[in-house]
């Protein structure tokens, strides 16, 4: 067991700040701190499952058909996903809507079953799942955090600026998705630069 | 050989416009329309106009000095530029943040972050209009009636040439003069083009872009309103058409370099203008047509290209 597949995606790859993958939910669901938090774990246990039963099947699964095969594997655990999600927190699952069943083709999964998962081993293959749910889940609430608090004055829905607060609605609109990643974005890069130059 | 020959790199011959003297004659140009629209609107344009300028100064030379550590280049006037252009889109009754939060988005995301003046994909005046458009639309559609005292509100000419309610139309006397409900600086139509004038004298812009543009924001709503001459008149002297022909869709960074491609960015904005006014959900569409016309210059660009001189035909 190497901690490291572990922690790898959390900050250092992180799938949203590092790999730019997965970039459709990030950009559509994150218009609130609890959005993005359901779409994050949602994504993070298809991400376990379906790199777990990979791993177990990359001896079976014949190379030139892997894709699709992948693909089942993932659809599989998003239908059941989506089930659980639809029984239990049926407000959650109508607000995240649509972007429930499009996990199927979020490409941050498809990328750890093709460059991860079918080369590894089950223990493995679990943690990196888990570390890049995680770090996939904390940047959707990351931002879903930052456009709630601009676009409504709220975070996980509880009133933090206060009534006399002019909400800035675009927060909340699609080009405030592109904004608040751009930015984001940029404030990681500063980060990661200043680290290497403070390394070297 | 006596007399003696200097030898030196091109270019031999340097002109002695700068970015200084460009930027100070499109302010020197919107201050009558500036004046007209505190003296109709009172000491809340004042206030607007202030803030609008401040932040945007202040905003230039924090991310020069503190986040991109360059030269700051607050003293060529740009940023006083794009602070008042903002203002002179804005109604004069906005809150106070308004003006301040606009001015920070247009220098900070829409200039300085894609590298400063001259590499503005589009116009940070009207970026930064169209952002605090979606994000405070109550505030910023709530128009101070001219001439009147603070908090009376009513609609814009424009707004009652789309409701079609022809006995409260402007005259077109109040509608040179500016006499009318709108934006701080677009109500003067009269001042504005003589700003507009004043530029082309002085070379800074080229009477082309506005031209045209008019021309076919004006054609199109008059075949559109069924060829009534006063409506499609009125239609080119109320609004932002004049603000914007001569000011935002003059900017250098922002619109295509030569003849052609100047023509399609003016024809497409008076196109967009028009089908907006006429046929759109607002009032008024001067914004957004320049808006997506800015970001169809690199488009227009590549299909306008002038053939290099002895590179055959096509």
């Amino acid at each position: 067991m190497n901690l490291k597949h572990l922690t790898n995606g959390l900050i250092k790859e992180n799938p949203t700040f590092y790999q730019l993958l997965g970039m459709c939910p990030t950009l559509a669901v994150t218009t609130s701190a609890q959005n993005g938090l359901g779409m994050g774990l949602a994504t993070t246990a298809v991400l376990v499952g379906s790199n777990a039963m990979i791993s177990i099947l990359r001896k079976i699964i014949p190379n030139k058909i892997r894709i699709p095969a992948f693909v089942v594997v993932i659809a599989a655990f998003v239908t059941i996903v989506g089930m659980v999600m639809e029984g239990f927190v049926p407000a959650l699952y109508k607000s995240l809507g649509l972007f429930i069943p499009l996990i199927v083709v979020n490409c941050i999964i498809l990328a750890r079953a093709e460059s991860f998962a079918f080369k590894n081993g089950v223990g493995p293959s679990v943690l990196d799942g888990v570390g890049m749910g995680l770090g996939f889940t904390w940047a959707l609430v990351l931002l879903g955090m930052i456009r709630e608090l601009l676009g409504t004055g709220m975070i996980f829905g509880i009133s933090v600026l206060g009534a006399a607060y002019k909400p800035a609605i675009i927060m909340i609109l699609p080009p405030g998705g592109f904004l608040t990643l751009g930015l984001v974005l940029a404030v990681y890069s500063v980060i990661k630069s200043k680290k290497a130059a403070a390394g070297q | 050989m006596e007399q003696q020959y200097r030898v030196s790199s091109s270019p031999h011959f340097r002109s002695n416009e700068s970015v200084s003297g460009i930027m100070r004659d499109v302010v020197i140009a919107l201050l009558p329309a500036t004046a007209a629209g505190i003296y109709f609107f009172g000491f809340n344009a004042l206030i607007t106009v202030l803030l609008s300028v401040g932040a945007a100064v202040a905003t230039e030379f924090f991310v020069q000095r503190y986040m991109r550590k360059v030269p700051t280049t607050i003293g060529d006037f740009s940023a006083v530029v794009t602070g008042l252009l903002l203002a002179l889109n804005l109604p004069a009754s906005v809150p106070w943040f308004i003006p301040v939060v606009g001015s920070i988005f247009a220098i900070a995301i829409v200039k300085q972050a894609f590298g400063g003046l001259g590499f503005n994909f589009m116009n940070p005046a009207l970026a930064a209009r169209a952002f605090l458009m979606a994000s405070w639309p109550t505030d910023m559609t709530t128009w101070a009636v001219p001439r009147a005292a603070d908090g009376v509100t009513g609609p814009t000419a424009l707004g009652i040439l789309k409701e079609a309610l022809p006995d409260q139309l402007p005259s077109v006397m109040n509608a040179l003069i500016g006499n009318i409900g709108g934006c701080i600086g677009e109500t003067s139509a009269l001042l504005l083009i003589l700003g507009g004038l004043y530029l082309v004298w002085r070379g800074v812009i080229d009477i082309r872009i506005p031209a045209v543009y008019i021309a076919t924001t004006f054609v199109l709503l008059f075949i559109f309103n069924g060829f009534n001459f006063q409506i499609a008149f009125l239609h080119v002297l109320i609004g932002g058409l004049m603000l914007g022909a001569f000011f935002m869709a003059t900017d250098y960074s922002s619109t295509p370099v030569n003849f052609r491609g100047q023509m399609i960015f003016a024809v497409g904005a008076g196109l967009l203008t028009a089908l907006i006014r006429q046929f759109g959900g607002y009032p008024e569409g001067v914004s957004y047509s320049i808006l997506l016309m800015n970001v169809a210059t690199p488009l227009i660009e590549k299909y306008s290209k002038s053939r290099v001189f002895g590179g055959g035909k096509k």
